[in-house]
């Protein structure tokens, strides 16, 4: 454990008090207001974000934006019951103000505020060298330029190409009754490309990115010549592709970004606060085997530099990694503070978030994978007799209760006879969380994170996520594609 | 409140030009929201916010950034818009950017869209509970049930806007949302369904005991859903779930999408892109519409367009920036409502009528291509045979291509949806893709 990274690098100053404008009197006595009409709990949310973007459009630099947001976030919990008000005002009286109405919430006497802070610490896994403030647009320029030259090298018949970039400084402070402190520096980054390609009269276009809580010298030579190859990779090959025959098929998921099937068939159903209510189709399968003894997956905040990293949650409390399942059998679900006390835990699994000081947090994924299997990505492919392979993919969603999930698969490729053949685009997969995992036949010892810029949307609110995957064989899926 | 907001935005104008820029476009916005969420016979929270909103856009010696900020301290305000400022002579020059000529904003109609409902300042927490639970309690009467959700949330915003070409406006309005949602018992699974309805006026809403039961009625609905055999067959598309099929083809209208070549449509102005019973405008005049407004996000003076013309597209979504790099004239950026001409019949109707297809009720994920117009959709539904709902079902996707499917579209109703900008009726497509078993 350390501290470095949520010092903030700009003043050293570790609770972020001068930033806000704020001290530890004030503070408390905001909390009090919070517990004022009998909360067993309270916290406060203080965060500053700075944001800024470049976009690069028909080969010029010519727009730019950049954004402040300040406020405080006031909670007051009475068991699974929550006030909610913020401030964005960070004077005292106006705080005092939100507090009462988050207050409001319990209707008793006064709760029992803490007498003091105690500045505590979390994980340190995405200190960087200069935070993003500090990074003059000048630099960001030829960042752009760069991707722009070499996308265009790679690929003649390119007519458009759009380079965007964006990052974040978010300095965060969670004060609650318990008296704890934590502050934390945040740094968010991503260089996206976009590219139009006409050849023979027929255009397709392509997007890739590279995001994550890196520091502006990650976007090296390397990572950029990644980035263009990706992009003209996967546009190329949509002039190639067809859909593939509708109805149900083997999906082998390739290495990486199919961690989106966890995310939408077994992650959102394991936050808590679903079950909690009872709404999850996982509602009553803890400790019961839902897949083969291969499956072994996990959501973990701690991935350095990934966009589904945190220090500690938006709770301020401790992070791990949870394992959702264990050789097949379903272990945990993903707690904030309010389920982990409705089923009577010691604490949360660090899986409460928010997007911003303006929402309450809620049982959120991190960083959402599964685990290495046995197989090798070679057998798999050779196991499909026909079928696809499933490699990139742009949007999922699920209905916890019904347990169906979807997944959009922008490129991928037939299997015929245990041979990757013709690539395919644009499907939607469709299938039903539990019955998905139990189909999970192979699992292959490449797993990898997706270095995309995942983000996830839940009741309103977006926060950034990660997954990953090794190669998997899901036995049946049904496949959007076209009967000829 | 509104001449407060007004001032500031001047006030930013001002600072603005004084850190040295030749154009600056300021907008000041203030919003407050309240909603009260509801579960199993008690509240589960309660949610408040005040927001207030500066965002400058600026022209500076022929480059150009937007920034914003929540701060509005005097002095940090001042700081910021020097640096922002700074910020923008970093970038490059670009001929096409420049702030909108002051003739678009010529025009202005000044008639009353009543979209402010004076009556929602004045309702009480009390009020709030109650309908929360009369709405609850409507939901959950029924066995089936597993567990029920609803709110109630309402809003009250006012944007002020003012340019340094002479620019000024202020809009306002508010809005009030009931939702109820159902979580039902069904084997294992506990399929959920939700209504809601809502507006800028509160009159006019139906009762909170009817949105209970319609989301009561709609998870009742649910239970047994299979899937079905993938097949090409008729799709009947309900009002509630034409937005997020047909919303996607206004993406191919923009003219970003067309000069960026991101566009199926490029080449279709005066072409047929639909079949002949479509016929839609957007009307921005609309008394009471959700997306109603005098002047658009550039400051263009609104006014009803059309868009298709029985089934013939008649006009792109054009701002100034890209009209300009594509040497067209502006017409406005983004949609405001979207309003179909009805045909003769409603959903119950024209269910009647069809001997065999699929209502679409829902989407659940799936994506398109709208620069090929490639699309593939996970649906929820219910099986039509006969004349007659003959079953839910679920797990299955439509795939096609819109340049493709548009044109197959047999009939339009006459029953939009009422809680929507985007107002389509009951639509019906022949023989379109479905993967299933």
């Amino acid at each position: 454990m350390s501290t470095t990274s949520s010092t903030d690098p700009r003043t050293g100053d570790p609770l972020h008090y001068d930033l806000f404008g704020i001290d530890e009197p004030t503070v408390l006595a905001v909390l009090a207001e919070a517990m004022g009409r009998g909360a067993e709990y309270a916290d406060l949310y203080f965060q500053q974000s700075r944001g800024s973007s470049i976009a690069m459009e028909d080969g010029i630099v010519s727009s730019a934006s950049n954004s402040v947001d300040r406020g405080v976030g006031i909670r007051a919990l009475v068991g699974d019951q929550t006030g909610y008000a913020f401030s964005e005002d960070l004077d005292r009286e106006a705080m005092c103000q939100a507090a009462r109405t988050a207050a409001a919430i319990a209707a008793g006497g006064g709760g029992a505020p803490p007498q003091g802070l105690e500045a505590r610490s979390g994980e340190d896994l995405y200190a960087i060298d200069e935070a993003y403030e500090a990074v003059d647009v000048s630099r960001k320029l030829p960042l752009l330029q760069e991707v722009e030259r070499r996308v265009r090298a790679k690929e003649p018949c390119i007519k458009k190409v759009s380079v965007s970039w964006r990052d974040g400084d978010s300095r965060i402070l969670v004060v609650n009754s318990t008296g704890g402190a934590l502050a934390d520096y945040r740094p968010m980054a991503l260089l996206a490309v976009s590219i139009t390609v006409e050849k023979g009269g027929e255009v397709q276009s392509g997007y890739w990115s590279v995001a994550g809580r890196h520091g502006f010298d990650h976007f090296d030579a390397e990572v950029i010549d990644g980035l263009c190859q990706e992009v003209v990779d996967r546009t190329l090959i949509l002039f190639e592709a067809r859909r593939p025959p509708a109805g149900e098929l083997p999906v082998v998921l390739a290495a990486g970004a199919s961690g989106i099937l966890l995310h939408e068939a077994i992650g959102h159903g394991m936050e808590a606060d679903c079950n909690r209510k009872g709404q999850s189709v996982f509602s009553t399968m803890i400790d019961k085997k839902v897949a083969e003894d291969c499956v072994t997956i996990v959501d973990s905040a701690l991935h350095p530099h990934e966009r589904g990293a945190i220090n500690f949650d938006d709770e301020g409390s401790e992070v791990e990694r949870t394992v959702l399942v264990e050789d097949g059998v379903l272990r945990s679900y993903l707690h904030d503070r309010i389920s982990a006390r409705h089923y009577g835990l010691e604490r949360s699994t660090g899986s409460g978030r928010r997007q911003s000081f303006r929402y309450p947090p809620i049982p959120r994924m991190r960083c959402t994978y599964m685990e290495d299997g046995p197989h090798t990505r070679e057998e798999i492919i050779e196991a499909v007799d026909f079928g696809i392979i499933a490699e990139t993919f742009t949007n999922g969603q699920v209905a916890i209760g019904a347990g169906d999930f979807t997944f959009y698969v922008k490129n991928g490729w037939l299997i015929e006879k245990g041979k990757i053949t013709a690539p395919i685009k644009d499907v939607n997969i469709i299938g039903n969380g539990p019955e998905a995992l139990g189909r999970i036949t192979m699992a292959a010892n490449d797993s990898k994170i997706d270095t995309g810029g995942w983000t996830c949307g839940k009741d309103g609110q977006s926060v950034p996520v990660s997954q990953g995957m090794p190669t998997t064989l899901v036995s049946h899926l049904t496949v959007g594609g076209e009967d000829a | 409140m509104r001449e407060e907001l007004l001032d500031q935005a001047k006030l930013a104008v001002e600072l603005g030009k004084q850190a040295g820029a030749d154009d600056v476009v300021a907008g000041v916005s203030w919003s407050r929201g309240m909603k009260f969420e509801w579960r199993e016979g008690r509240l589960e929270r309660v949610q408040e916010s005040t927001s207030r909103r500066l965002g400058l856009a600026l022209y500076v010696d022929g480059r150009y950034s937007t920034c914003g900020t929540n701060d509005l301290e005097p002095t940090r305000l001042r700081k910021f818009a020097r640096e922002a400022v700074d910020l923008t002579r970093c970038l490059e020059q670009d001929p096409h950017r420049r702030i909108t000529p002051p003739e678009l904003y010529g025009g202005r109609s000044d008639v009353d869209l009543e979209l402010v409902d004076p009556a929602l300042a004045d309702v009480s927490r009390e009020q709030r509970v109650e309908w929360c639970q009369e709405m609850d309690e409507h939901a959950r009467n029924d066995p089936i049930v597993q567990t029920s959700e609803c709110w109630i949330s309402d809003s009250h915003g006012i944007g002020a806007r003012a340019t340094s070409n002479g620019f000024e406006g202020v809009q306002e309005e508010t809005g009030v949302w009931f939702f109820s949602e159902v979580s039902a018992i069904d084997g294992d699974k506990r399929p959920e369904e939700h209504y809601y309805a809502g507006g800028c006026h509160l009159a006019g809403l139906p009762r909170p005991a009817s949105i209970g039961e319609e989301a009561l009625r709609r998870a009742r609905a649910r239970l047994g859903a299979v899937k079905a055999p993938s097949t090409r067959t008729t799709m009947i598309l309900d009002p509630e779930a034409g937005a997020g099929f047909l919303g996607r083809v206004f993406g191919a209208l923009s003219a970003g999408s067309i000069q960026q070549q991101r566009s199926y449509l490029a080449q279709s102005l005066d072409q047929p892109i639909a079949s002949a019973p479509v016929s839609l405008t957007d009307d921005p005049l609309r008394v009471r519409g959700l997306s109603s407004q005098h002047y658009d996000s550039e400051g263009i003076a609104a006014r009803p367009r059309t868009i298709i013309e029985e089934g013939v597209l008649r006009s792109f979504y054009v701002d100034t920036y890209y009209g300009r790099k594509l040497g067209w004239e502006p017409t406005t950026g983004g949609t405001s409502n979207v309003v179909f001409q009805h045909g003769p019949r409603n959903l119950e109707q024209i269910v009647a009528s069809v001997q065999d297809g699929i209502l679409v009720r829902s989407w659940l994920g799936g994506n398109a291509n709208m620069t090929t117009g490639d699309f593939s959709f996970g649906i929820r539904g219910h099986l039509v045979k006969n004349g007659q709902l003959a079953g839910p079902v679920s797990e299955m996707n439509v795939t096609g291509n819109y340049g493709d499917v548009l044109a197959r579209i047999v009939e339009v109703g006459n029953d939009p949806v009422p809680w929507s900008s985007f107002r389509t009726p009951t639509i019906v497509f022949e023989d379109v893709q479905f993967s299933g078993s």
